[in-house]
């Protein structure tokens, strides 16, 4: 068997290093190398989006990614969304419109969220539909997700107006 | 009489646990890590059917890494006997046979052995070195082909219990019912129009986000720790103790967060088997399913056949109605049909009924609740009958509703008689809405209702609250919180201490710090763990009005305490200003209750949606889609529309797409959600939503609970919409374009 890899890699704003073998996903050198459990594992096979990470720029399934393929990325994962104690006014959108029940799946949407309004300003709905379908979510039927989004859309403008 | 008003009670507080979960902190089974930790991973039989011969686990053990491994034959062996784990009496062997596979297994994916290594992908490698020697067996995966008198039989020794008593031939049908009320033939007679008509829906999965967990430490002292996601901490800790052979003292089980359940995390799957890793490793053993393991292994719920009569005079007064209900219960008995003759004319008052339900093993997982279980099976049936008997009535379809709406005083088939009911309410706010009385043009395109029920029900909570001297409370409850039931049952007790929602501190504790607490499911935590809610700060109040009592030198029965204003005389305190002198007058205060509450209010609820179909590709569109439902009183709007959203899409889902689609081999070929594909959010428009509010009189503030009936409807609804906009009568699920596609041909020809 080959030996560890040596990772470095820029995670949430910082250098971090790490250790993994060649068949471990970036998804499990967050969660159990790491310990950044935010990102969760709903189905292993870039089919549920609850790992939703930035990567360099681009939001990927992090299950898709070896944790040897993110050596030199800069990654953003949820825990990265917040400054400090303050939420990103996505995070505050979803607790306003309630939009999440069990929460499993809402590290991966707030992370695709944040990276779409970086992307657009001013998303439609059918936009915002089209660039969270990687994200399943089985309790709310999306609804005040689309929701969310859009208000922190608007938020997003007004402070930069 | 006006409705009471609250000052929290119909509020929209954020969540208590909405900061943990908006940044990653919540702690998921699958995130938690302990010194030590061994990580578990489950063998399951790739056959439909198969006798297990022998297995050898030998190479396994010797495998580099490996701490652990364990079969059916590490079970403690007690012998078989009934046991109750809270939904009626069950033989211990079903239960721990779909733990793990004794003897035979008895579907693709059935638990057979497991590993316990020092990391998941070595568990995973030595798992494929243990050696099963399968003797495949034939197979049946359908209700009526298992209903066959050749049929294979999945469990040799099981005897048809025909209408309560034990029959002697061999069979799949665990049990044959029937409901009758009435004079069903002659009510037949009496019908001038007559709908008859069969109906197939598959077999579909709750499809949480969040597989299966559990980690188990057997601890040196013999008692088993658990940390599990679960909809029933008492329930893991009662089934894993009866498994094990313990007494129940002996298990503490840790509920952590749960990411989503909808009935199919009632079940125990993998607590014992890492209870048993644990003890035989010495450390704690972490266990996660994947995707695969979710899909083949738990859940999901029944696939069923149909038939549905109904019978009405010209005028629109239904004269009799019958149901032939086939449910398939998967690998062991308790298919959820029960429910389904429970709720298949729920909504109508009918004079004459007979219901016949059976209840049939096939070779597929065994099937656990979902969201109103085995209700949406039933109204898909109903409700499309109902829609073809008001189209040869020439009636509008909820005018025809309305005409045999079910109101208080009625009485079902099976015995229940409706105390307050509100499905009249539920149809008169769909036939008011704007939706259903806006016009809907353009080729192709349909608007269909449906209506459902879901009865609800009560079960045992407790709740303790001890008030903090800043004037906040924490409040300590045993339900696992799914969708935001922190929050619905600390308002209900910030409504009657009369301050404000943030300031109450709810914990979902494990099961050695509160008292039994049932499942969270049946609609029942805002609804029973609300009411425990209720009473533990009803015991506040009355230890408050004590302490001002004793502040004030009066009689307790003098003060007043009205909203967290404490008076007697012209004495005035305010429940906060109490709370700072607690130690000066005779130190803390801890209110508690429990509760088992007999008055659930059953829900209805209702669908109006509008659709497109694509004649050239089968596909169907949802245009706009608004779900009604009873809430009885909805104590946080946001998350009761969340519910009927939720629910909404689940039925979407299971209307249009969603099967377990089943190979020549019995095995299913889709166990990804690639291939079983859930609705994104890119398939749907917003669901609109109505709430109706007729008061539950069993509940202090009326709640009926909202969990389950908004899936009820959707199937029906999708069905009737889309026989308006394509022209065909769907009758089996999915109705997916390649069914709607075939049936457009088949209509041309």
């Amino acid at each position: 068997m080959h030996g560890k890899y040596h990772v470095r890699t820029t995670i949430n704003g910082e250098a971090v290093e790490f250790l993994c073998e060649p068949r471990q996903s970036l998804l499990e050198c967050l969660r159990d190398i790491l310990g950044l459990t935010g990102s969760k594992e709903g189905c292993n096979d870039g089919n549920c989006g609850a790992c939703t990470v930035i990567l360099d720029g681009r939001i990927v399934n992090s299950c898709l990614v070896l944790g040897a393929e993110a050596d030199g990325a800069d990654i953003t994962t949820i825990e990265g969304v917040a400054r400090g104690s303050r939420l990103h006014p996505v995070q505050r959108a979803f607790l306003e419109q309630a939009a999440l029940q069990c929460g499993v799946c809402t590290p991966g949407l707030i992370v695709a969220a944040k990276a779409l309004l970086e992307a657009e300003a001013q998303p439609s709905e059918e936009r915002i539909r089209f660039w969270l379908a990687n994200n399943l979510c089985r309790c709310t039927g999306y609804d005040k997700i689309v929701r969310a989004v859009q208000q922190a859309a608007h938020e997003m403008q007004e402070v930069n107006r | 009489m006006s409705a009471p008003a609250y000052q929290v009670v119909g509020t929209r507080p954020i969540r208590h646990d909405g900061a943990d979960k908006v940044t990653g902190r919540a702690l998921y089974g699958a995130d938690l890590e302990l010194a030590g930790l061994l990580h578990g991973f489950v063998l399951r039989c790739p056959h439909a059917h198969a006798r297990l011969r022998r297995i050898d686990t030998s190479k396994a053990e010797a495998f580099p890494g490996v701490k652990a491994v364990v079969t059916a034959a590490d079970f403690p062996p007690s012998g078989d006997r009934m046991v109750d784990l809270g939904e009626g009496e069950t033989p211990l062997s079903y239960i721990r046979g779909n733990v793990l596979a004794s003897g035979k297994a008895l579907y693709c994916g059935h638990a057979v052995a497991a590993v316990a290594a020092v990391n998941v992908h070595v568990a995973e490698e030595a798992a494929g070195l243990i050696e099963v020697d399968y003797e495949v067996l034939p197979h049946v995966t359908t209700a009526l082909d298992a209903m066959r008198e050749d049929a294979p039989l999945v469990h040799e020794e099981l005897r048809t219990k025909e209408f309560g008593a034990p029959g002697s031939r061999p069979s799949n049908v665990a049990e044959h019912f029937r409901h009758e009320m009435g004079e069903v033939e002659r009510g037949f007679a009496e019908a001038e129009v007559i709908v008859e008509r069969e109906f197939h829906t598959s077999t579909v999965h709750q499809g949480y986000i969040e597989p299966h967990n559990a980690t188990a430490l057997w601890n040196n002292d013999g008692r088993v720790l658990i940390w599990c996601s679960t909809q029933g901490s008492f329930v893991v800790r009662d089934t894993t103790a009866c498994i094990l052979d313990l007494p129940v003292s002996q298990v503490k089980v840790t509920p952590l967060e749960i990411g989503g359940g909808f009935g199919g995390k009632i079940p125990v799957y993998l607590e014992p088997v890492a209870a048993l890793l644990s003890k035989k490793s010495g450390r704690p053993v972490k266990i996660v399913m994947s995707r695969k393991d979710v899909f083949e292994g738990t859940g999901p719920t029944p696939g069923s056949f149909i038939r549905v009569k109904i019978g009405a005079r010209r005028d629109g007064t239904i004269t009799a109605a019958e149901a032939y209900l086939a449910y398939e219960a998967g690998a062991y008995p308790g298919a959820m049909v029960a429910s389904g003759a429970m709720t298949v004319f729920a909504a109508y008052h009918l004079p004459n009924v007979r219901i016949d339900g059976f209840d049939v093993c096939v070779n597929k997982p065994s099937t656990a609740a979902y969201r109103a279980p085995g209700a949406t099976n039933a109204a898909f049936a109903t409700e499309s009958v109902m829609d073809e008997l008001a189209e040869n009535l020439n009636v509008d379809p909820l005018d025809f509703r309305l005409k045999n709406a079910a109101r208080e005083g009625a009485r079902r088939a099976d015995g229940v008689k409706y105390r307050r009911i509100g499905c009249v309410e539920v149809i008169e706010a769909m036939k008011n809405s704007e939706h259903y009385r806006s016009a809907l043009n353009g080729p192709h395109r349909g608007r269909g209702v449906a209506i459902g029920y879901w009865f609800n029900v009560g079960l045992a909570s407790s709740c303790t609250i001890s008030v903090n001297e800043d004037g906040t409370v924490n409040l300590v409850e045993g339900s696992t919180d799914i969708g935001g039931t922190r929050t619905s049952v600390a308002m209900q007790a910030a409504e009657v201490l009369g301050i404000a929602a943030e300031d109450v501190h709810p914990v979902v504790a494990d099961t050695d710090s509160v008292g039994y607490t049932a499942v969270t499911g049946g609609s029942r935590v805002t609804f029973a763990t609300g009411w425990a809610a209720y009473e533990a700060a009803q015991d506040v109040v009355r230890q408050m009005r004590e302490r001002a009592a004793r502040l004030w030198d009066v009689d307790p029965d003098a003060v007043e305490a009205v909203r967290g204003q404490y008076r007697a005389g012209s004495h005035r305190a305010t429940f906060r200003a109490l709370a700072a002198q607690l130690n000066r007058t005779g130190g803390p205060v801890v209110g508690r209750a429990t509760v088992n509450p007999k008055g659930a209010g059953g829900s209805f609820s209702g669908v109006i949606c509008d659709v497109e179909v694509d004649p050239e590709t089968g596909k169907t569109t949802i245009l706009r889609f608004t779900s009604i439902q009873d809430a009885g009183k909805a104590i946080h709007p946001a998350y009761v529309e969340g519910q009927m959203q939720g629910g909404s899409v689940q039925g979407i889902g299971w209307a249009l797409n969603e099967e377990y689609y089943m190979t020549a081999e019995g095995t299913m070929a889709n166990a990804s959600f690639l291939d079983y594909r859930i609705p994104t959010c890119y398939d749907l428009p917003m669901i609109e939503t109505i709430i109706v509010e007729v008061p539950n009189p069993g509940h202090p503030f009326g709640v009926r609970g909202v969990g389950e009936a908004n899936i009820v409807p959707p199937p029906a609804a999708l069905a009737n919409a889309i026989y308006r906009a394509a022209g065909v009568r769907m009758r089996r699920l999915p109705m997916n374009p390649a069914a709607v596609m075939e049936a457009i041909w088949a209509a041309a020809k």
